[in-house]
């Protein structure tokens, strides 16, 4: 095992809490500033996930809520790519989970109100967990761009949600993959609470034709880079601990 | 000059409203696809240690639950070894240290049901008093929000936690303490802002 502590989380990179433009952030967001300290144990170790625990479509939106014999309705595409450390490593063994609209923008979520309609073939919730090499991929329809009230008229830019756990608890990630050419991103709230247009370049999937399978599906590549760790944890460990 | 070749942190991105479809299916029935919800269930009756249940809420800065939240928690066993990729041993076979939990639809509040943990080494070997980590994510979050929960009947042991002596303002420490209930049960709020603001931590 290399797992040291973390490198320092880059927090002008990330959205700050408080982004008056996406108006939910104002009552939601802390005041006061974080307070630091280095890692711990409770920090460095984190929850492990076997892969026994999938079932063989978790991977596959396309069918895993699907009636037998049937599959969502949508453009069909393949998301792959890898979980990598700031370092460039591939972090193996971790799972990603992933939720998304179905291809009309619409929710299966007692809250969701948009008018476009359920797919009765589409749940819209998959994961897996990364290879050794830190590669994963699952298949499913492109999302659907969907109106949300913020300023009267903000539409979310067709986007897939991630949930990521690392080899620690301190690398837990939340974020969303956007897909390359839309033009909603540059335009969405949400996306904007980001501070730098170079951040967000990193949340855009490219098309990819060389992993397209013809006739089938197309692809879109996705990496996520989870924070760095330094060598070996335990280095400074006092005997007999 | 050489380039460093580091890479970025993804940026995170607000889980959203739906964080459920795709974290905890099964609560908002979307059945079929998982057979239970990950991280709902951190001990079996054989859990070694005393049995307990961490109730609360979180809190937006006008006093509001949020009904849409995500918590997530991260503990040791009752001998203070984490289940998982922990150096220093075995863990309780029966405990899974994690939980994960979506709150009540209406009233926003969770309930834990787990075991209080025992008390982790520093790397320099002192020792922290028990704690829990918890991970709050939801709608109008940007980055999800570490903190910690101690116990408010550990007061020795909370007395000599260096994590909690580094609070410059030591009147911040009590929004750390669950206040215990009886028979094992502890009350832990989290607000996110205004005058109780929970102390929040960059890990
Ligand atoms: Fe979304």
């Amino acid at each position: 095992m290399s797992d040291g502590t973390f490198f320092t989380r880059d927090r002008g990179w990330h959205p700050p809490a408080f982004a008056p433009g996406y108006k939910t952030s104002v009552t939601r967001s802390p005041s006061r500033a974080l307070i630091s300290f280095p890692p711990t144990l409770s920090e460095q170790t984190g929850p492990v996930f076997g892969h026994d625990m999938l079932g063989e479509l978790d991977d596959d939106l396309l069918h895993n809520y699907a009636a037998p014999g049937e599959s969502a309705i949508g453009p069909r595409i393949i998301v792959y790519g890898r979980v990598l450390d700031e370092a460039g490593r591939g972090v193996p063994n971790v799972l990603v989970e992933v939720w998304q609209a179905n291809a009309g923008g619409r929710y299966r979520h007692k809250k969701e109100g948009y008018v476009a309609p359920l797919d009765p073939n589409f749940g819209g919730c998959g994961r897996c967990i990364s290879g050794e090499d830190g590669s994963y991929s699952f298949r499913t329809v492109l999302p659907g761009p969907y109106p949300w009230p913020n300023n009267g008229n903000d539409w979310r830019p067709a986007h897939i949600h991630f949930s990521v756990f690392g080899s620690g608890f301190a690398q837990r990630l939340i974020t969303q993959m956007y897909f390359e050419g839309d033009p909603l991103i540059w335009r969405c709230p949400i996306v904007n609470t980001i501070p730098s247009r170079e951040a967000v370049e990193q949340l855009i999937a490219p098309l990819d034709m060389n992993r397209t399978i013809p006739m089938d599906s197309r692809a879109y590549k996705f990496d996520i880079v989870l924070r760095g760790r330094r060598s070996t944890m335990f280095e400074n460990r006092p005997e007999g601990n | 000059m050489q380039r460093l070749d580091y890479l970025k942190e993804s940026p995170s991105q607000t889980a959203g409203p739906y964080v459920h479809i795709g974290c905890v299916p099964n609560f908002c029935g979307i059945s079929g696809v998982y057979p239970e919800d990950l991280g709902g269930v951190m001990r079996k009756p054989e859990a070694r240690g005393e049995h307990i249940t961490i109730t609360g809420c979180v809190w937006d800065g006008t006093g509001t639950p949020l009904r849409d939240a995500m918590v997530e928690i991260w503990q040791a066993d009752a001998d203070g070894i984490y289940p998982g990729n922990e150096p220093r041993g075995q863990a309780d076979p029966n405990f899974a240290g994690f939980g994960r939990n979506p709150g009540d639809q209406n009233t926003g509040e969770w309930t834990f049901e787990t075991v209080k943990p025992g008390r982790v080494p520093m790397p320099d070997g002192r020792l922290q008093a028990p704690h829990v980590t918890f991970w709050i994510v939801a709608r109008g979050i940007n980055i999800g929000l570490h903190t910690r929960m101690y116990f408010a009947d550990e007061e020795a042991a909370n007395a000599e936690d260096p994590i909690l002596g580094r609070i410059e303002h030591q009147n911040r420490v009590p929004t750390l303490l669950a206040e215990p209930q009886g028979q094992g049960a502890y009350r832990f709020d989290i607000r996110l802002q205004g005058e109780n603001e929970t102390v929040f931590f960059d890990v």
